[in-house]
């Protein structure tokens, strides 16, 4: 069913796809990531001993690359759902606004990973 | 005797409730009250209806709030204080009073490929279809469907798409994507995936938990998306 957009059909289900294949790997991530944020509040680390400990660690640097191309591929894809439902808006301008905000949220999101990598 | 305050919508789009007192009997249903007002206080009351028993499908409106079946629905069900109001179907144009105009609720339907394509001619021999296959079991759950739009009502995503297919129209092309007899699949995924299809609902799941025939056209959508999806990544999803 294509309306108003410049998605084929096959991309309009690839999306939707993607988004959940997204969400399985954030579910995973954002558990992670909550139970790195207790264990370092609880031990009372500096913003110092954390970079001491990220810094030079392909671990920490991977699974946070991981984190945040989850994060860009699953919320603007969201995103243009929830826009399409709220706002009546679809076609080409939602899909390159969207695509903006996918590009924005990867390079911040990237360029914190990089940061606290290096 | 008793009496019901019924609050029924007189017109279009643009109409108003009007009330009425309506006696109240035993084993009432909803469209016995429809029936009472149109027969005894005002004939000019528009609704529609056909065989009183919960098989046509054509009796639905919007009661308290919710779509429901009016000829199968007691007062004594949905009457709050002794409070009825009655609406047309939510999510369709409306003609006039409480009856819809259904022609985009199953517009939707041929949209969706709901109409079986075979493969057979009369000259070929029966298709032998167990009835305990997992596909026939799959078609059975969702194929008592009367087409009554309460569920299309109930959804939100039809109010939010007006190009969405809604519940009842993928429903049926999922029985038809589990009939094996049928040869038009691969149109009909394509014609039912993406934006507007079966991708586009939100499992809130009004329609199961409103659809008068205990079908869950929920469970149909989900089926489609997981075939539609698979099709897909096989690059065997075509455009509609």
């Amino acid at each position: 069913m294509k309306i108003d957009s410049k998605f084929s059909t096959r991309s309009q289900v690839l999306l939707w796809t993607v988004q959940r294949a997204s969400a399985a790997v954030l579910a995973l991530c954002v558990i992670v990531h909550l139970v790195t944020i207790i264990y370092a509040v609880r031990n009372g680390l500096s913003a110092a001993e954390i970079l001491g400990r990220t810094r030079g660690n392909v671990a920490w640097a991977v699974f946070y690359a991981l984190f945040v191309a989850a994060v860009a591929v699953h919320a603007p894809i969201g995103l243009r759902n929830f826009l399409s439902e709220t706002f009546n808006w679809r076609g080409g301008g939602l899909d390159i606004t969207v695509m903006v905000i996918a590009l924005a949220l990867a390079m911040w999101g990237f360029r914190a990973v990089y940061a606290v990598f290096i | 005797m008793s009496t019901l305050s019924v609050s029924v919508w007189r017109g279009t789009e643009n109409g108003h409730f009007q009330s009425f007192e309506v006696p109240r009997l035993e084993s009432q249903t909803v469209l016995d009250v429809v029936t009472h007002i149109q027969r005894a206080l005002d004939p000019t009351l528009a609704y529609r209806f056909a065989c009183r028993v919960g098989m046509c499908g054509s009796c639905a409106m919007t009661v308290n709030g919710r779509a429901r079946w009016t000829c199968r629905t007691h007062v004594d069900k949905v009457a709050q204080g002794g409070r009825l109001e009655i609406a047309p179907l939510a999510n369709l144009p409306v003609v006039r009073d409480l009856v819809t105009d259904m022609v985009p609720f199953f517009d939707k339907w041929a949209k969706a490929r709901g109409r079986f394509e075979g493969g057979k001619t009369r000259r070929d021999d029966f298709e032998r279809v167990q009835p305990s296959s997992p596909e026939r079991r799959l078609a059975d759950a969702g194929i008592e469907c009367i087409g009554c739009g309460v569920c299309y009502s109930s959804c939100d995503v039809v109010a939010w798409n007006p190009d969405y297919l809604g519940p009842a129209a993928l429903n049926r092309a999922w029985t038809l994507v589990n009939d094996v007899r049928d040869t038009g699949n691969r149109a009909r995924l394509g014609a039912v995936a993406g934006d507007a299809g079966c991708h586009a609902c939100h499992t809130h799941m009004s329609c199961t938990e409103r659809c008068p025939k205990q079908i869950s056209p929920t469970a149909s959508i989900a089926g489609l998306k997981r075939a539609a999806a698979l099709a897909a990544l096989r690059g065997e999803l075509s455009d509609e």
